[in-house]
């Protein structure tokens, strides 16, 4: 929750220099973006790879359990294209791509933002992007206040699959505490798989639309 | 796009190569630093684009209705995951 709000705060502080233009010419001029997103993605890679815990819980996890990330990004991939019939600016992959990012704001919107520009001009994959980014905080926020009413009338699973990628690490905590301890490596499991899936499905959309 | 993709690999087997070092087991700290570097860049694009500044909430409400909707369908996902594969199992495990 902490980590949200500063995530929010660094992002309007740049929106405020960025308005006032209060900025050195050099961050002007240059996209740092890539670079910087190369280096996130590069840390990412690292985390995952070092983890000590990645043997014991791909030893403990049996077919069954892929069925709750399965259950995630089918149900989200679908209830969005579903909706993106509402949104007459964008067109369906546009809106998978930005449901796509389950909860994982940083990435998806930078992600959509570099990889749109191409192909809707930077104006448009701008506003994607902010899209993008407020969609996923908001589904972060839905999955860490909303996760004991989930319990209660969509079972046990469910605050897991709100969570989408980040039930390994911040709504980890809230999701054992609502759906017991046992459901631990269960939610760990389900946030790698989630997390990883990110870059390549909202690759994926982003080259379709 | 693979680039970024091929990156998070590499990244993965370094990761894995050097996973004696203590080091980077607190890897967590900077990730959450170059996401704030990231966000506070991708702010400065958004803030000197008035467009985007004029359609915020517009753009916010869009947000929403994608946030709701794949909200709404993993609820229903994982209800019928959780009643077809889960409940009878955890009944007997009891």
């Amino acid at each position: 929750m902490k980590g949200s709000l500063l995530v929010v705060a660094c992002f309007v502080l740049g929106c405020l220099l960025g308005w006032t233009g209060w900025l050195p010419t050099f961050l002007q001029e240059h996209d740092l973006s890539v670079y910087v997103l190369y280096l996130l993605m590069f840390q990412v890679g690292l985390s995952i790879g070092s983890d000590s815990k990645l043997k014991q819980i791909l030893r403990s996890l049996r077919p069954k359990l892929l069925l709750v990330p399965l259950a995630t990004i089918m149900g989200t991939l679908t209830f969005t294209a579903l909706v993106s019939v509402l949104l007459s600016r964008w067109g369906v992959f546009d809106c998978l791509a930005v449901g796509s990012g389950f909860a994982y704001y940083s990435l998806s919107s930078i992600l959509i933002t570099q990889l749109k520009e191409p192909t809707l001009g930077a104006q448009l994959a701008a506003e994607l992007g902010t899209i993008a980014l407020i969609a996923n905080i908001l589904r972060e926020l839905i999955a860490l206040l909303g996760a004991p009413l989930f319990v209660r009338y969509f079972g046990r699973l469910a605050p897991i699959c709100v969570g989408g990628a980040t039930t390994m690490d911040t709504t980890l905590p809230i999701i054992t505490r609502y759906c017991g301890n046992e459901l631990v490596f269960v939610s760990i499991f389900h946030g790698i798989l989630v997390d990883f899936s990110v870059p390549f499905l909202v690759s994926f959309f982003c080259s379709l639309g | 796009m693979f680039t970024v993709i091929g990156i998070m690999f590499a990244g993965i087997a370094v990761g894995y190569l050097l996973r004696r070092v203590t080091l980077l087991q607190q890897i967590g700290r900077p990730i959450s630093y170059t996401i704030l570097l990231l966000l506070f860049l991708l702010g400065t694009v958004v803030g000197a684009n008035r467009e985007i500044v004029d359609n915020l909430t517009s753009l916010g409400g869009q947000a929403l209705l994608i946030a709701v909707a794949g909200t709404m369908g993993s609820l229903v996902a994982a209800w019928m995951v959780y009643r077809c594969f889960f409940q009878e199992r955890s009944r007997d495990e009891r």
